[in-house]
């Protein structure tokens, strides 16, 4: 009796050892695959074109920096593209968290007769690919002569419903109205109360939904390629387009993948510093309630 | 005393509407304009025909017709589902599978931090030059093939990128790196969302892990897994940034890899306006359908689970 529960309890052990063996080994194999690509982005962004035609390898070489030279010294306009890429992500991140969190707050706060309608409104278009507007898009911004030009780009995400919607889970859970009603008392404005009270306690939720929008923007091809013509007001992605349609067999290959590496650098350190709060920011917006 | 109140109240609330001016504003100016005018170009022959200007005449539902019945629109929906399905298989496989392990308390896993920031990473990765990185690495002389060639897998380099599936299953195999990790936390935070005390007494009842994943796990799981699949789904249908850049956007070899919204992309770069149109409003309205599948699920188990999931990202590819 005594021994056959020992014997139990050693098979469940076991069972349990032999699972995390192979989750482990899963999970190095996914590793694997997930940073492969990027390793080798990294040494062949080091290499010279010479070295890269012999094949591949393992171990970094020493052209990283004449790399970088003939790249920023090349026709890909690429510090103003950088320069587009941050006016566009970084305006837009503002934007885009200040005015949603002014929208949920709306909701959130206040009681008035559309509500019931706008809650819902907001949720459902919430899916709705951008790509499908596209073509009254880009109609609509020649007629106001804003084509080839970064505004319509940044000003869209004003209304971006999932960030809003991710500003109201925050509210429900940690905005108390009592905060807002007690600066009511003090004799706050209303504007005043949400620049000066709300935001600051939304903070948490307001860098998660600005590195999201951040990011998002980053890497937004299909809008910007049919908006942008000229090469100085050109995003990075349109300019990697660029590159692939141009006849890539010319280039020097060192700079083709330095351009890669150019483009998504600033995204990898910014995830290197705060991974953490990112992968919590994508579980947190689910668990909430 | 109580009108006063009353009067304040709806002093207040004016400032709910006055809230709602900018996101209104932009949504009306940038997506309600827009969408109204892609539906009225539909309904309008207007083309460039060499230099010359064809309309815009109204042809009513001409371009619709036309759309159908030239079959490349068939063509590319099926190249747009066959690839999303490439994709969503194995990462709805794998996703259950590292996020059963993540939630597993029993597991103890170290290091699951670093793991679930690895697999998110992609997901972060502008497409577009994840794109152009796996179309140097798979080119015909490219890395993986001298890789492939020095540990003695195959003799002279493949051409993956002329090859029907082997380009077919790059593009899915890239979007699947770039999304399993978001549905894996998506997934995860839900298994950890489900009672504890089931998972006890299921043990004390002698069930084994395989049981607990298939009788308890899945059955709680599936508002979720249908929530994901439908935005999966959506995600699927705007399918463009890769293989746009990888085939240069010609959907080679023989258009086998070319998506529904590059068949739009190339409309609306040729200024055929009028089938752009036309396609644009087939794929609203599908994804009008879907989005409003989501939305009843959420909608009806509001104090349910499901809502949980609603934030997410949009579009899980």
């Amino acid at each position: 009796m005594e021994e056959s529960k020992n014997n139990n309890k050693v098979k469940k052990s076991m069972s349990i050892h032999a699972r995390r063996a192979v989750a482990y080994i899963v999970l190095i194999l996914v590793t694997f695959f997930c940073l492969f690509w990027f390793y080798v982005l990294f040494i062949n962004a080091t290499r010279s074109n010479g070295e890269l035609q012999k094949g591949f390898s393992w171990v970094p070489s020493t052209h990283l920096i004449e790399n970088f030279k003939n790249l920023s010294a090349g026709t890909l306009p690429i510090w103003s593209g950088l320069k587009n890429s941050v006016i566009v992500s970084g305006l837009s991140a503002i934007l885009s968290v200040y005015f949603s969190a002014m929208t949920a707050y709306a909701i959130h706060a206040y009681d008035f007769k559309l509500k019931k309608f706008a809650y819902p409104f907001i949720l459902m278009i919430m899916m709705i690919p951008t790509q499908v507007t596209a073509l009254g898009f880009v109609k609509l911004i020649k007629n106001i002569s804003l084509d080839d030009s970064l505004i319509p780009l940044i000003c869209t995400t004003i209304a971006a419903p999932v960030t809003f919607f991710y500003m109201k889970q925050y509210m429900d859970s940690s905005l108390p109205m009592s905060l807002v009603e007690a600066a009511r008392m003090d004799g706050c404005g209303e504007l005043k109360t949400f620049n000066r009270i709300v935001m600051p306690i939304m903070k948490p939720a307001l860098a998660v939904q600005g590195i999201f929008t951040f990011v998002s923007s980053w890497n937004n091809y299909f809008v910007p390629a049919l908006v942008l013509q000229s090469d100085d007001k050109k995003t990075l992605p349109i300019l990697l387009a660029q590159l692939r349609s141009a006849d890539w067999l010319k280039f020097d290959m060192g700079q083709v993948y330095m351009m890669i590496a150019f483009s998504i650098f600033p995204v990898i350190v910014v995830y290197l510093f705060l991974s953490r709060y990112i992968v919590q920011g994508v579980a947190l917006g689910s668990v909430k309630e | 005393m109580k009108t006063k109140r009353r009067g304040k109240v709806v002093r207040y609330n004016k400032w709910g509407y006055i809230f709602l001016i900018p996101f209104t504003a932009a949504f009306v100016i940038f997506q309600l304009i827009p969408l109204i005018t892609t539906i009225y170009n539909s309904f309008f022959e207007n083309y460039m025909s060499g230099l010359n200007q064809i309309g815009p005449t109204f042809v009513g539902l001409d371009n619709y017709k036309s759309l159908f019945s030239s079959g490349d629109i068939w063509t590319y929906a099926k190249n747009t589902m066959i690839m999303w399905i490439m994709c969503f298989i194995p990462q709805i496989v794998l996703s259950l599978l590292l996020g059963s392990w993540f939630s597993d308390v029993q597991l103890r896993l170290r290091g699951s931090r670093f793991f679930k920031a690895v697999i998110y990473l992609p997901n972060l990765i502008m497409a577009s030059a994840f794109a152009m990185l796996f179309f140097t690495l798979f080119s015909d002389n490219g890395p993986i093939n001298s890789l492939l060639m020095q540990i003695g897998f195959i003799d002279e380099p493949y051409k993956f990128l002329s090859h029907t599936w082997s380009a077919r299953g790059l593009i899915a195999f890239m979007n699947c790196l770039m999304w399993f990790g978001n549905t894996t936390i998506l997934l995860m935070a839900g298994m950890m969302g489900i009672d504890t005390s089931l998972f006890e007494a299921a043990q004390v009842d002698g069930a084994n892990s395989r049981q607990v994943f298939w009788r308890i796990t899945m059955p709680l799981l599936r508002p979720i897994l249908v929530y994901v699949m439908i935005t999966s789904l959506i995600g699927g249908l705007q399918l463009f940034d890769v293989p746009q850049i990888l085939t240069n956007g010609t959907g080679a070899p023989m258009r086998s890899t070319m998506t529904l919204i590059m068949y739009l992309n190339k409309h609306l770069y040729s200024k055929n306006y009028g089938m752009a149109g036309a396609l644009s409003v087939v794929l609203f309205i599908i994804s009008a359908v879907l989005s409003l599948i989501v939305f009843r699920m959420v909608g009806s188990e509001s104090r349910g689970e499901a809502k949980k999931w609603k934030k997410a990202k949009t579009t899980t590819k």
